[in-house]
């Protein structure tokens, strides 16, 4: 497999660096600029560390406006522009590129408005995603969409990416949980969508906004669905004897009518990088653990549970473990969530992100291994097994040029294998660079055409995160 | 001019050349499916109709994977049928206009996909577009195009799904639809707060959502209205109906934790099973205003809150009723005389963003001069016509009926 591509800097963008900073510097404060090469390392990437590209400066505004006169004055000089919410992209949806500025959000942090008679929280497009639950948790609401990087990520960038999490089975991702945007077009045209009612009028821009990956335009204000909170939650640990086993149980529970509002899968090795992470109690005496999450008020959950129990006990379950307090409810989800963490501490890892049909789990889980062993590799398969998302970690060593090969070609087999079962590439990280040139395995050039080319009627010149999503030989074309 | 001929491809191959064929000649193509739908919008004043009806059947539907695929013209019937063999259901309920509109025609999957139809429970549950996982569409170029899939989570690419979902027909012809499917309710109760005026309704209302007892479905029938969907016994008095889904032993405790949360002492009677589904099919679908006449009915999204004040304002200017769904969020009203009335409508949005009122039903000639889509700011209005522009480039589809102020009103 290749190296990825990145576009060709334009040397002549990059000559007339001082006066293009010079000129970004009258549209925003001192501290809303970003120049000294030193300040913008941090920038260079994304949690997909790979790859590192320095842009040309970072512009961080604190409203609507400055984003507005920026990006007309970027548009008018022809630089392209790269969105940024907090980095936390494992796709590289955010990193530069040399001849680019980027735009940060991470200044644009206040709460407009939280109005529980409509249940919607209006927002700064900065504003990380577990803030938002922070903020109502004590009145009894939260705002549904838990990505595991929720303590950084932004709403900015959850809608960008159309950001998930472990609860979607239930409460759906961001595109389900999201009333309003305003977002500024490359030219610097400010559009406001939606607002406190439940339909918007018009085309669904809104939903065409989410997961386009910073290429439609700068989103600067969110309004958000809040919902009431669950009476209580508990989630429980099943281990069994192998991932096929596990499996086999998902099928049934949804089969048989009963949807817990998460179902996530560790394998031995995950649960063994997990648990040494966060000592949250999961057996390490079996192969497969299912976390099931279970809400409502105690006798609404004994019920659901003592279903689901009796479905796992029918799979020949090994243990069955029940969270007895909230601090232990806690500890349980946070050796989930920390999952990525956890494994980056002991080796280097690329994180896969195909979504199957649910009854293609346990082949797609069978062919993952094999496809490991066959490039000798190692992998930890965690996964959102309610919605079929799947998370293999593949380990290997940066260092090691020709096992960091190995591992981008096993990644690029798996995700193969995905949408051949029937799936796709990428369930909630997105296509950013990573996935960019696997995607005309899961769509026809006409399919690519159709999207660059509602793509472009927002954003005609392509200066919008240019190198993401397309593969560069059709960017080409189309810009040609 | 009035559509002459009706073109019914049987395969998607076939569509996709009939429109190439219709773009070569510079003849327009008016989209439909069954053709419940029909007469909501501007008359349509195409060369010919192209219909989805002979594109019909069940492609992949394994209940365990929650997802259904069917070819665009398959019966909605068709759909309810299978699903409710294994006890599944489409969870955003959709609505059924045709007793509305006095048309006989059925529904088809891909019409309620390309008018986002939604009923009650997409208060929590999401509407047609939040559960529609994948389309298969033929552009205006005549091209198949396929986006979305068949798996809940799914970034890979831009979200043209959405964009198909209640794009009535200016898009593109949708062939193929991908919806999540759920397990359906094992049974259901209603509560009926008996004698709340639309204010007092809509507290009532907002304190049951902001509850952890997982409201399903929660409207508002003021006096003249409620005797129509609940019968007799509620003749004249205002009813605000609060539902509850799930397991048998789930409803029980749910209602008594609810009931004094909503801390009324209005009367609360309780609707089971077949009484409850049977008050929310009518609720659906517009039942009230289902008078076989052609008065004007229109259909405003609004925040929750604000939906009696807006409906207030309407009918003292202009005489009507009006009901109240989706928590005071989704006012039908029904205007008295034939007259629409669109600035004294639309007018009382003013200052509610993202609101929006639909002409649901009138006259032909009412329609005619009446902007039945909702008006939409300039900059939005222009970005709308270039994205149809970029799938539909010659606008072959839909012309005459004129949705969403684009800008290409060609009648």
């Amino acid at each position: 497999m290749q190296e990825i591509a990145f576009l060709e800097p334009d040397p002549a963008i990059m000559a007339r660096r001082g006066e293009i900073v010079a000129g970004l510097s009258g549209l925003v404060s001192a501290d809303g600029l970003v120049t000294d090469p030193r300040e913008l390392v941090p920038f260079e990437t994304d949690a997909f560390t790979a790859y590192r590209r320095v842009p040309l400066a970072v512009v961080l505004p604190a409203t609507t406006e400055e984003v507005a006169a920026v990006l007309k004055y970027c548009a008018a000089q022809g630089v392209p522009v790269v969105p940024r919410g907090a980095g936390t992209s494992l796709a590289g949806g955010a990193i530069p590129q040399e001849d680019a500025v980027v735009i940060g959000v991470s200044r644009m942090t206040r709460v407009i408005e939280v109005d529980y008679e409509n249940r919607t929280a209006t927002v700064q497009a900065g504003v990380t995603n577990l803030s938002i639950s922070d903020r109502v948790a004590a009145d009894g609401f939260f705002y549904a969409p838990d990505p595991s990087s929720q303590l950084a990520c932004t709403i900015a960038g959850n809608i960008a990416m159309n950001s998930g999490g472990a609860h979607c089975l239930k409460y759906g991702v961001t595109t389900n949980n999201l009333l309003g945007a305003k977002l500024v077009l490359m030219d610097g045209t400010i559009i406001e969508l939606g607002g406190k009612a439940l339909d918007a009028p018009g085309l669904d821009l809104l939903g065409l906004l989410c997961g386009s990956e910073g290429q439609i335009g700068i989103i600067t204000e969110a309004t958000v669905r809040l919902l009431a909170k669950p009476e209580g939650a508990r989630p429980v640990l099943f281990g069994f004897d192998s991932s096929e086993v596990a499996g086999a149980c998902v099928s049934e529970i949804i089969g048989s009518g009963i949807i817990p509002v998460a179902i996530e899968f560790m394998d031995k090795p995950a649960i063994e990088i997990c648990e040494a992470f966060a000592k949250a109690g999961y057996p390490l005496d079996v192969e497969a653990l299912l976390i099931i999450e279970v809400e409502g008020s105690e006798a609404e959950m004994d019920a659901m549970l003592a279903r689901i129990i009796a479905i796992a006990k029918k799979h020949g379950v090994k243990s069955v473990k029940e969270s007895q307090s909230a601090t232990q409810a806690a500890t349980i989800w946070k050796g989930r969530k920390s999952a990525f963490g956890a494994t980056g501490r002991i080796a280097d890892y690329i994180c896969m992100d195909g979504t199957v049909p649910l009854g293609q789990l346990s082949h797609v889980l069978r062919e993952t291994y094999a496809i490991i062993e066959r490039h000798g590799l190692r992998v930890a398969n965690v996964f959102h097994a309610g919605d079929g998302n799947m998370h293999p970690l593949i380990l290997y060593n940066v260092n090691d040029p020709d096992e960091a090969q190995k591992a981008e070609a096993a990644g690029a087999d798996i995700l193969k294998l995905c949408v051949d079962a029937g799936g796709c590439l990428t369930g909630e990280h997105g296509v950013g660079v990573e996935k960019r040139d696997l995607m005309l395995h899961q769509f026809t050039e006409t399919d690519l055409n159709q999207q660059m080319a509602v793509r472009a009627a927002f954003d005609p010149q392509w200066m919008l995160n240019p190198s993401k999503v397309f593969p560069l030989d059709l960017d080409m074309r189309k810009a040609s | 001019m009035a559509v002459r001929e009706t073109l019914t491809p049987a395969t998607e191959a076939e569509a996709c050349a009939m429109v190439a064929e219709a773009r070569a000649a510079g003849r327009t193509l008016a989209i439909a499916g069954a053709g419940s739908k029909s007469a909501v919008g501007r008359p349509v004043t195409a060369d010919a109709s192209i219909t989805s009806t002979g594109l019909s059947g069940i492609v992949e539907y394994n209940p365990e994977e929650l997802v259904i695929v069917a070819r665009a013209g398959t019966p909605l019937s068709e759909i309810d049928a299978a699903l409710a063999a294994n006890n599944q259901a489409l969870m955003f309920e959709p609505a059924d206009w045709s007793r509305l509109l006095g048309s006989n025609a059925g529904q088809t999957i891909g019409g309620i996909a390309a008018t986002n139809m939604s009923g009650p429970r997409r208060l929590i549950a999401g509407a047609a577009r939040d559960s529609l996982l994948g389309v298969r569409f033929v552009n205006g170029r005549g091209e198949a195009i396929k986006n979305g899939g068949r798996v809940m989570k799914n970034v890979t690419g831009l979200d043209l799904v959405k964009l198909m979902a209640g794009s009535w027909g200016t898009l593109g012809l949708i062939t193929e639809t991908a919806f999540k499917v759920l397990p359906r309710a094992e049974t259901e109760t209603t509560l009926v707060i008996d004698g709340a005026d639309e204010a007092e309704a809509a507290r009532l209302m907002a304190a049951a959502m902001g509850t952890s007892a997982e409201v399903s479905g929660a409207a508002h029938l003021p006096a003249a209205i409620s005797g129509a969907v609940l019968g007799d016994a509620f003749a004249g008095h205002g009813a605000t109906l609060l539902r509850l889904e799930g397991f048998a032993e789930a409803i029980a405790e749910r209602t008594a934790r609810l009931k004094p949360q909503l801390a009324t002492r209005r009367e609360i009677v309780e609707l089971d099973g077949a009484a409850s589904r049977k008050a929310w099919a009518a609720i659906r679908d517009v039942r009230p205003f289902a008078d076989g006449g052609d008065s004007p009915v229109w259909r405003i999204s609004v925040p929750p809150m604000a939906g009696h004040t807006v409906a207030g304002q309407i009918l003292d200017a202009a005489g009507g009723h009006a009901f109240f769904d989706w928590q005071g969020g989704l006012v039908w009203l029904r205007l008295d005389g034939n007259d629409a009335r669109p600035e004294i409508v639309r007018g009382a949005l003013a200052g509610h963003a993202g609101s929006h009122a639909l002409l649901v039903r009138a006259a032909a000639d009412i329609r005619t001069r009446t902007e039945v889509f909702h008006p939409e700011p300039a900059a939005v209005a222009a970005l709308t016509e270039r994205i149809r522009a970029s799938i539909d480039p010659d606008s072959v589809f839909n012309s005459g009926r004129r949705a969403f102020n684009s800008g290409r009103d060609a009648a």
